[in-house]
């Protein structure tokens, strides 16, 4: 099968969607000529013209205030916005607004809004353009929160969120875009809302998603000499989770370990674990771990960054930990 | 005018500490990324010539000119920018997040337009405290379209704040042009709305934009509320490290070139005999030594330990203003 990178799946996805639909068009700061700070768009200008490709002022309130109103009304925008610490800006039109129109006003409001947006750090970027805030969009009732970790899932699950008519936050990684991987060439989409185990393993459950899930796939092959088998289970979603697959595997392992990059206190570990005691308390062999930024800003100095972030050695060490527990 | 020497010291050490800050990224040395501000010189200079120490500044993504003006060290700007325990922020920031209040410097800024209200607030904290300052409030053309820019100079104006908005249009935000981000040919037309007095100047002429920030500091500091300047200038680098510069023309950047503030300044004081070529050159040695001084002190500079990244999230109790 042929390769291609993340980025490239992410702008094919685009591509794809609006040559199929003539209502999807994109906005967002940059995402013209200069195709976007993460070359996401680059040629995209050209092929569609600014009508579709609409370069906006720095004001990301309006930018998704204007795509839900457009959204509500027939079209099906998909914003850019350029880092997600920015996110924080369109807050209100986000979780005030887009999030909950269809609950209050009924079938008369649609709202078929993509929201993309670079995650991540390791970039030294610093405290502004370094976070991962997708936590607390799983504490908006009505979004929809996606985070994929392949090619693949990019492209897939980017066509399936351009469709749905709902809001959705479709969080990239500014560490994945250079990534390769599988892409097929025929047409085909991913459904929101179903993990992928992409790695099978007997003793340990390993929940990751977005760049940790690549990180977790290197430790589960370091642990495979150590002769423990660790499942990896890429979330892909986060809203609606696939928890099912989560607790069936829990079921066979009894043993679990979440790994995020955002900060641990009220992250996507602390829901998913809960769930996951809800939902399987008696099949528990050990305590449930956690993998997380530490509770701090994200530092720009790399050798700070490096140490807040989690890594493989926490991964590695949290697994031989549950592992460790009779 | 003796005092344009000074300006001209102070822009020439800008321009080459940004010009060895490309070649430190290029090289690796500094991390992530920089937003130079090498042709806007004569803004930082120009404005901060009339402020006192204790006045503020808030700055932004492309700050390191707007810090050094204010009198900051290079050398602890340059270990911040490599990320070591010398440098302001003891590496926790970098080149978007360093400041020095002890200066009056509040901060440079990640986000576009993050530093207007809080450059608002500290104008309302000088009134109620009666002492006399003045806040300039660094931005660029970018950070007019936020709507924190609206909301601030709205209560600046109703509340006749000590504070002078800068507004540095160099024609771009990123790659996008201030004609396709703004309606207007003046942005200073902006302040018109919030009933604020406002002028536009030539960015690129260090006594112009002192006379006219003078100005508007002067009725600020006696009182008479805020004002807008506008400073039309431009950026010689791209926007930060990854530009191809697409979006705009070699020509329209050598049009700029040909207006370079420091050649202007410095044919200014060689013509009038201000300044002599060999003053000139001792000028421009000092500079570069300074730079250099300020490269080995970053390179010597000690990273910080790990675990320090885990300190200082909070006032420790008995330690805060209160205390
Ligand atoms: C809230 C927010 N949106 C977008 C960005 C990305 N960004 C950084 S600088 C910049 C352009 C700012 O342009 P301007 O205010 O004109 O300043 P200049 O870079 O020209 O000095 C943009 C869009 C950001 N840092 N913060
Ligand atoms: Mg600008």
């Amino acid at each position: 099968m042929r390769e291609l990178t993340y980025w490239q799946g992410v702008q094919e996805a685009l591509t794809e969607e609006m040559a199929r639909d003539e209502m999807v068009f994109l906005l967002g700061e940059d995402i013209g000529v200069y195709g976007g700070a993460f070359g996401v768009t680059r040629g995209m200008l050209e092929r569609f013209g600014s009508e579709r490709v609409r370069n906006t002022p720095v004001s990301e309130a309006a930018i998704v205030g204007v795509a839900l109103g457009a959204a509500v009304t027939g079209m099906r925008p998909v914003v850019e916005i350029m880092f997600m610490d920015f996110i924080t800006l369109a807050m209100d039109q986000l979780v005030n607004h887009a999030a909950k129109m269809h609950y209050i006003f009924g079938d008369q409001a649609q709202v078929p809004l993509v929201v993309r947006t670079p995650a991540g750090g390791w970039r030294s970027y610093g405290p502004s353009h370094s976070q991962s805030w997708e936590a607390w969009f799983l504490h908006t009732p009505g979004l929809k929160v996606v985070a994929p970790a392949t090619p693949y899932d990019a492209k897939g699950l980017l066509k399936t969120a351009i469709r749905d008519d709902n809001p959705v936050l479709f969080v990239e990684h500014k560490l994945l875009y250079a990534t390769k991987g599988p892409v097929p060439q025929e047409e085909y989409t991913v459904p929101l809302g179903q993990a992928h185990i992409k790695r099978a393993g007997r003793d340990v459950t390993l929940v990751t998603y977005s760049y940790l899930t690549l990180m977790a796939l290197e430790v589960a092959q370091e642990l495979e000499k150590e002769n423990i088998g660790v499942e990896v289970i890429d979330l892909r979603s986060l809203s609606p989770l696939d928890i099912n697959q989560v607790v069936a595997s829990v079921k066979k392992t009894g043993r679990v370990v979440i790994a995020e990059e955002g900060h641990k206190t009220g992250g996507v570990g602390a829901e998913v674990g809960m769930q996951i005691q809800e939902r399987a308390y008696e099949y528990l062999d050990a305590p449930i771990q956690r993998v997380a930024a530490k509770d701090v800003p994200i530092p720009f100095s790399y050798q700070l960054e490096k140490h807040i972030l989690p890594s493989k050695e926490d991964i590695y060490r949290a697994v031989t930990q549950v592992m460790a527990q009779i | 005018m003796p005092e344009l020497v000074d300006y001209l010291r102070t822009m020439l050490l800008i321009r080459r500490f940004e010009e060895r800050v490309d070649k430190l990224v290029a090289q690796g040395f500094i991390k992530g990324t920089s937003h130079l501000y090498a042709g806007q010189e004569a803004v930082a200079t120009g404005t901060c010539s009339v402020l006192s120490r204790e006045d503020y500044i808030t700055s932004t993504h492309r700050g390191h000119g707007h810090f050094i003006a204010k009198g900051g060290d290079v050398k602890r700007i340059m270990a911040e920018l490599f990320g070591k325990i010398d440098g302001y922020c003891q590496g926790k920031g970098g080149t978007q997040h360093m400041a020095d209040f002890s200066i009056g410097h509040l901060g440079s800024n990640g986000i576009t337009g993050g530093g207007i209200p809080l450059a608002t607030g500290a104008a309302l904290s000088i009134k109620m405290r009666h002492t006399h300052q003045v806040v300039v409030c660094f931005f660029g053309d970018g950070a007019v379209n936020q709507g924190v820019f609206h909301e601030s100079l709205n209560m600046a104006a109703l509340w006749q704040l000590p504070i002078v908005y800068l507004c540095e249009n160099n024609l771009y935000a990123m790659s996008t042009p201030v004609w396709e981000a703004v309606p207007l040919r003046d942005l200073a037309l902006r302040a018109a709305a919030y009933n604020m007095p406002h002028a536009t100047v030539d960015g690129n002429d260090v006594v112009a934009v002192r006379e006219v920030v003078g100005e508007a500091v002067d009725r600020a500091r006696a009182g008479h509320g805020p004002f807008f300047v506008e400073a039309k200038t431009y950026r010689f680098f791209g926007h930060s490290r990854s530009d191809q510069r697409l979006y705009r023309s070699r020509e329209e950047e050598a049009q700029w070139q040909a207006k370079d503030p420091i050649l202007r300044l410095q044919g200014t004081l060689l013509e009038t005999g201000l300044l002599s070529p060999e003053g000139l050159s001792a000028l421009e040695d000092e500079a570069m030594r300074e730079v250099e001084g300020a490269v080995e002190f970053a390179h010597s500079s000690p990273l910080p330990s790990p675990e320090a990244g885990m300190e200082g999230l909070y006032v420790p109790e008995g330690r805060g203003v209160l205390a």
